[in-house]
């Protein structure tokens, strides 16, 4: 089987798994945030906590829990891996310095995942699986939440309630994650992804010398990885290290993990803004940016120039020849889209311009289609930015899901917008302002320049994934990202709630013929473009420095 | 100033398929000159710094300007130039905007000469007859309450509303209509407006406004734009273009470290132009003088605003209460058809019914005349023309009127009076009368019976004149496309409902409210807006004033009185109620304009990069130069260019600024697949042309080229 064949096949099959749990999953998951009743163990949870679950919070009141939450989670994981030697289950990894714990307890927090260490030489089992694995999931949990939450400024009127933060939070741990991870992580083990507590096994090698090889609990891991589109691998290599993605198989079934829940919450969106439309219509723009880049790295990838690199099939320096250009340009579209971050190949081996549009498809803010809730709401901002010029261009004032546009609304969305870029555009231009962060470059030229734009665009972002090339283990990339990662995560989400809370307070506005419809395909292709416009108008000069003038020279 | 909209039916009538399109008034390029002096001295920075857009570019002016001192040439220099043009343009447009409304103010204050009143000091009513003592002051020092008499020839000292005699007033000062109207006491045409002229009888005015207050004040200010104040959508789109720009400063300033690694630092000129190439300076400069231009054909057409804020809420009605008398209807009945009883021929009715109307002077009685002549044939006859004719006038007690010839009289009028007379003239109506009578009263029409009295024979009844109220011509259209606009309209009548039902039905509007009280009219409007709808609707009474004020958009007719006036968001100078339909077009022409300039700025931002970047950065990374694909001639000329299309734009956009964009009334999606192919599209393609073909001509400078 030739590799395009094979390629084809397996977008072909990852389209149709997709297509396959978009209904019931989306279903589900309205149900889940739609229902009146909690489970026993939720009951039991709220009892310990002290929570009323029949309690709807103000917008402020939702965002304060949140922030809260999220500040005890930072203090906890620091403390976590500041102490892990103190603790059990620690295999002999020392505590973690302060600036390298800050910035990885601020990454997992912020479901971003951005690895400054390597988790075979750094993280103890405890840390692994008390700390990091247990964000993946409440990260991603907190991200579900805030969109349900603005679905229901949507979809509420006249109140100021958008619901309950905690109750939000543990069903879409208990009820959505939790079950997913657990029967993934069988097929994962099934498929030979290694599931164990094991302290490491010394081996001889080849050439003589030895080498231990850390063992550990990396399905069930991998799974939330990629489900709860975090992206901190196990191993140093992420998806790459055969203990993580060994086969074909399941490299195509992390990459349907990680886009499952995204896209499914479209559905989940049209089912409770009662207009099945508008979630294929922002499904839509997400699939369609998400299939030009697929299409455009792989070409780049399958097509590069090079002679050596022809001979070879194509730029297959930093993949890993078991997936080749193909998967691995799938799962590099797949991990800058979502909010993954999750790698199986180097970003930074990639063709210049390949390479360029990672950044861009995480410089699009993460919409095609974005982590988990995040991707979602971050596309419904987009799209009352749209409404709102759209509106104005058929003579009302705009209105979006039945809701008005007003100047309040645009401050919450202008806002919005403008935070990733500002944290990416001043982050980066700091960095390469002065001589320490510009020595942690391992190239020279536009090369050197595309790592610390990736590394910005990815904290900022809340990606995570890294371009490689970039010695970020230092206390100024520490804990430079880290406060990226962490604006670039709770400014948003305040922002968002505020929007929400903004929102619900208002009264529904009637459709009529005068009303424009936000479902067609005249729309989607507005916000596309609106999209692709402003976060290509914002990068432009940059990219043009960085990875444009690597891959046109 | 011209309009390019058509006078409300019935003419001209314009065929029902042609799209109809709304526009305003042209520019006179003379305007252009005259605002200059104004537009320099906006650049004073306090006020440049309400437009946050412009304010950047005059600030990197100013940078620029000192970097080009410093480091002078001829390119450095020719940058600062088209800068600075570039903010003188923006203000330019504002001023032109603000100047067509100084043209309207000082002709207003033409009107607002210093008058004198004659101030009642009993302040009583004075009876027919009675001598009053009245004493002269300045009309400035007239307080609410105080009544003055004014009397032929004499300019009406302030607003108020008549509270005694009848006469007839020159209004147009302030409407431009010279034909004099009758102010009254008592009823619904009791409202003077201070300035205007009295022309014939006597009359006391309760003045209802302070001086400074006044209508003709309020006018003024108006259309001067002085009490201007941002309204909610144009503040949510400044906030926008203040995030744009926020961005847009971002990348440029991040972009000298970036620079500077790569090896090619850049001159603070070259950032600045690129700055201001990108931040959305066409909107930013147009914004103002958007909102100014559309109060001001809001004005063109006669309409007064009180706010900004009612204009754009015009623009999003959803509902447009309209009193059918007037506005969907012709304010008279009209004869519609005649209807001939027993062996009464079609043309000796006809012939019968127009004898008795030739002198009824009533729009009732022309009516009966027109339609003799369209449908039968009848040539008008004027009353000299049958000197043997005694005509019969109509009168309360006998409710007919005719005309007796020799050996013949013929009556028209209600149908019961004519019958008695018929019986009293020895005849016996048919029985088929009656039938007519009622079948015309349940569709909604009034039944004028004919008869005729022949000498020797007895008296007997011709037929029947069936009066119906007349629909204005093209209203349906209107109503269909105000449909299409997603609008309802809902006709209010103090018919009975099953008249209303036919009348309702044959303008076409989507529903009416029948036998309306004005608590009717209130409770409807309430339920509308209850429903998250914005309701529309005018109205001149005192008893329309409390729905006036609970309506979102409240269109006051200046004949109505001054509670009503002071209710509404607007006033109608022409008391005209159509022009509601024209408000709302207007109100969403506005917003469609700024909507369609925004995105025309940011789509040109596209072309742009595709100048500036590959001339800042190809002569380190020649790769770059592949991104010059307008081949742009050298980085200098290329970075010229940009600079000089993105300043000349906004000139060429003034016209469409001040005009409004077209608007044809259709659905939201054609609307926005129209104007996005158009602003969206062609903002990414006209600049491609544009720069390239300045750059054809700037390359031919030395020291650029």
């Amino acid at each position: 089987m030739s590799d395009t064949t094979a390629g084809l096949l397996q977008v072909g099959l990852l389209l149709a798994a997709l297509a396959l749990c978009y209904r019931p999953l989306g279903g589900y998951m309205a149900r889940v945030f739609t229902s009146e009743r909690d489970l026993r163990v939720e009951k039991v949870i709220y009892r310990l906590v002290g929570v009323d679950s029949k309690a709807d919070q103000r917008w402020s009141a939702y965002a304060v829990s949140l922030l809260a939450f999220s500040f005890a989670s930072v203090v906890l994981l620091y403390a976590l891996l500041r102490l892990q030697e103190h603790l059990p289950l620690s295999i002999g990894m020392a505590g973690v310095d302060p600036a390298l714990a800050f910035n990885t307890a601020a990454s997992f927090v912020t479901n971003t995942n951005w690895q400054a260490y390597s988790g075979e030489t750094a993280m103890g089992h405890l840390a692994q699986m008390g700390g990091l694995a247990v964000q993946n999931f409440v990260s991603g949990a907190v991200g579900i939440a805030v969109a349900v939450a603005l679905i229901r400024g949507f979809t509420r009127s006249r109140t100021d309630r958008l619901g309950n933060f905690w109750v939000d939070l543990v069903r879409a741990c208990f009820r959505i994650l939790l079950p997913i991870a657990v029967v993934s992580t069988v097929v994962l083990i099934a498929s030979g992804v290694v599931q164990n507590l094991s302290g490491g096994t010394d081996i001889a090698t080849l050439a003589g010398g030895h080498q231990t090889i850390t063992g550990g609990p990396v399905a069930s891991q991998e799974v939330i990885k990629e489900l709860g589109t975090n992206g901190g691998g196990f191993y140093n290599a992420n998806s790459a290290h055969p203990f993580e993605n060994p086969t074909p198989f399941t490299n195509l079934f992390e990459i349907f993990l990680l886009l499952l829940i995204p896209v499914s919450l479209t559905r989940t969106f049209g089912l409770m803004v009662g207009d099945r439309k508008q979630g294929y219509a922002v499904l839509g723009v997400m699939a369609s940016i998400w299939a030009v880049l697929v299409v455009a790295v792989t070409t780049l990838e399958v097509r590069h120039p090079g002679v050596a690199l022809q001979a070879a099939g194509g730029a297959m320096e930093g993949k890993e020849t078991r997936f080749g250009e193909w998967a691995s340009s799938l799962f590099a579209v797949s991990t800058t889209g979502t909010s993954t971050g999750a790698v199986d190949s180097f970003h930074s081996s990639y063709t210049g311009v390949g390479g360029g549009l990672l950044i861009f498809n995480m410089g699009l803010g993460e919409i095609a289609p974005g982590g988990v809730g995040t991707g979602l709401y971050g596309m419904l901002v987009l799209a009352i930015l749209t409404v709102f010029v759209a509106g104005l261009m058929v003579g009302r004032t705009p209105e979006y899901l039945r809701k008005k546009i007003t100047a309040r609304e645009m401050k919450l969305v202008s806002l919005n917008i403008l935070t990733m870029p500002l944290l990416v555009l001043i982050g980066t231009g700091i960095a390469m302002s002065f001589a320490a962060p510009r020595a942690s470059m391992l190239n020279a030229g536009p090369h050197g320049l595309s790592e610390v734009l990736y590394a910005f665009v990815s904290a900022s972002n809340n990606n995570g994934s890294a371009f490689a090339g970039l010695s970020a283990n230092t206390d100024f990339y520490n804990i430079a990202l880290g406060l990226c990662m962490l604006a670039g995560r709770f400014v948003p989400i305040v922002l968002v709630l505020a929007l929400a809370g903004s929102l619900a307070r208002q009264a529904e506005v009637p459709r009529t013929g005068g009303t424009l419809p936000t479902h067609g395909p005249l729309f989607a292709g507005m916000l596309g473009g609106v999209a692709v416009i402003v976060a290509g108008l914002t990068f432009f000069p940059v990219l043009a420095l960085g990875p444009l003038a690597e891959g046109l020279a | 100033m011209t309009t390019t909209i058509p006078a409300p039916a019935p003419t001209p009538p314009a065929p029902a398929t042609a799209p109809r399109r709304v526009g305003g008034g042209l520019l006179d390029p003379h305007l252009l000159l005259t605002a200059l002096p104004d537009a320099v001295r906006k650049l004073d920075p306090r006020a440049m710094v309400r437009n946050p857009v412009m304010f950047v570019v005059e600030v990197g002016a100013v940078f620029s300007t000192v970097s080009a001192i410093f480091d002078p040439g001829v390119f450095a220099w020719t940058v600062v130039v088209w800068l600075w043009l570039t903010v003188v343009f923006a203000n330019l447009s504002e001023a032109v905007a603000e100047g067509r409304g100084k043209a309207q103010a000082a002709t207003l204050r033409r009107a607002k000469t210093e008058t004198t009143a004659r101030l009642l000091l009993t302040g009583r009513v004075a009876s027919a007859g009675e001598r009053v003592e009245a004493e002269e002051v300045p009309a400035t020092q007239l307080k609410v309450g105080d009544r003055v008499v004014v009397e032929a020839g004499q300019v009406i000292p302030g607003d108020g509303d008549v509270v005694e005699g009848v006469a007839s007033v020159d209004e147009s000062a302030i409407t431009g209509e010279s034909a004099p109207v009758i102010r009254e006491s008592g009823g619904d045409r009791s409202s003077v407006t201070g300035g205007t002229r009295v022309l014939s009888d006597r009359i006391v005015v309760e003045i209802t406004a302070k001086p400074g207050e006044s209508f003709i004040d309020k006018m003024i200010a108006l259309v001067e734009g002085a009490s201007r104040q941002k309204t909610p959508n144009e503040i949510a789109l400044n906030i926008l273009l203040a995030s744009l720009t926020i961005v847009f400063l971002a990348a440029t300033a991040t972009l000298q470290p970036f620079a500077i690694y790569s090896g090619a630092e850049q001159s603070i000129v070259v950032l600045v132009a690129l700055l201001v190439c990108l931040i959305p300076t066409t909107i930013g400069a147009l914004l103002s003088a958007i909102g100014i231009a559309g109060m001001d054909r809001l004005v063109q057409h006669n309409v007064l605003a009180m706010s900004g804020r009612a204009v754009e809420a015009a623009g999003d009605v959803n509902t447009l209460l309209l009193d059918k008398t007037g506005t969907i209807t012709l304010g008279n009945r009209q004869a519609a058809e005649l209807i001939p009883v027993g062996e009464c021929s079609h043309a000796l009715l006809a012939d019968a019914a127009q004898l008795s109307s030739l002198a009824d002077e009533t729009p009732e009685g022309r009516s009966i005349v027109v339609l003799a002549k369209r449908e039968h044939g009848l040539r008008e006859r004027t009353a000299g023309e049958l000197p043997t004719a005694q005509f019969v006038p109509f009168t309360a007690q006998t409710r007919m009127s005719g005309v007796d010839l020799p050996g013949r009289r013929v009556r028209k009028g209600a149908a019961a009076a004519v019958m008695k007379w018929v019986r009293e003239n020895g005849g016996h109506p048919t029985e088929q009368v009656g039938a007519i009578v009622d079948a015309v009263s349940t569709a909604g029409g009034t039944p004028l019976v004919v008869a005729e009295h022949v000498d020797g024979r007895p008296a007997r009844a011709l037929g029947v004149v069936h009066l119906k109220d007349i629909v204005k011509q093209g209203m349906r259209e209107r109503f269909d496309e105000m449909r299409r606009m997603g609008i309802r309209t809902v006709m209010i009548t103090g018919d009975n409902p099953l008249t209303a039902r036919a009348i309702a039905e044959e303008a076409g509007v989507d529903d009416f409210l029948a036998e309306a009280t004005p608590e009717d009219k209130m409770a409807l409007i309430r339920k509308e807006q209850e429903g998250g709808r914005l309701v529309a609707m005018t109205g001149d009474g005192t008893n329309d004033a409390p729905a006036l004020a609970q309506a979102d958009v409240g269109v006051a007719m200046n004949s109505g009185t001054s509670s009503a006036k002071e209710a509404g968001n607007m006033v109608d100078l022409d008391s005209n109620p159509t022009k509601l339909i024209e408000i709302v077009e207007i109100g969403k022409q506005l917003l469609i304009t700024r909507g369609s300039l925004t995105t025309f700025s940011i789509a040109n931002d596209v072309a742009k990069y595709f100048a500036i970047i590959p001339a800042m950065f190809a002569g380190v990374y020649a790769g770059l130069d592949k991104l010059n694909v307008m081949r742009l001639a050298t980085p200098e000329s290329a970075i010229l260019s940009a600079v000089i299309f993105n300043a000349l734009i906004i000139v060429a956009l003034i016209p469409l600024a001040l005009r409004g964009v077209r608007y044809t009334p259709s659905s939201a999606a054609s609307m926005l697949r129209r104007n996005l192919g158009l602003y969206g599209l062609g903002g990414i393609v006209a600049p491609f042309v544009g720069i390239k073909l300045i750059d054809l001509l700037v390359s031919q400078i030395p020291g650029i080229g």
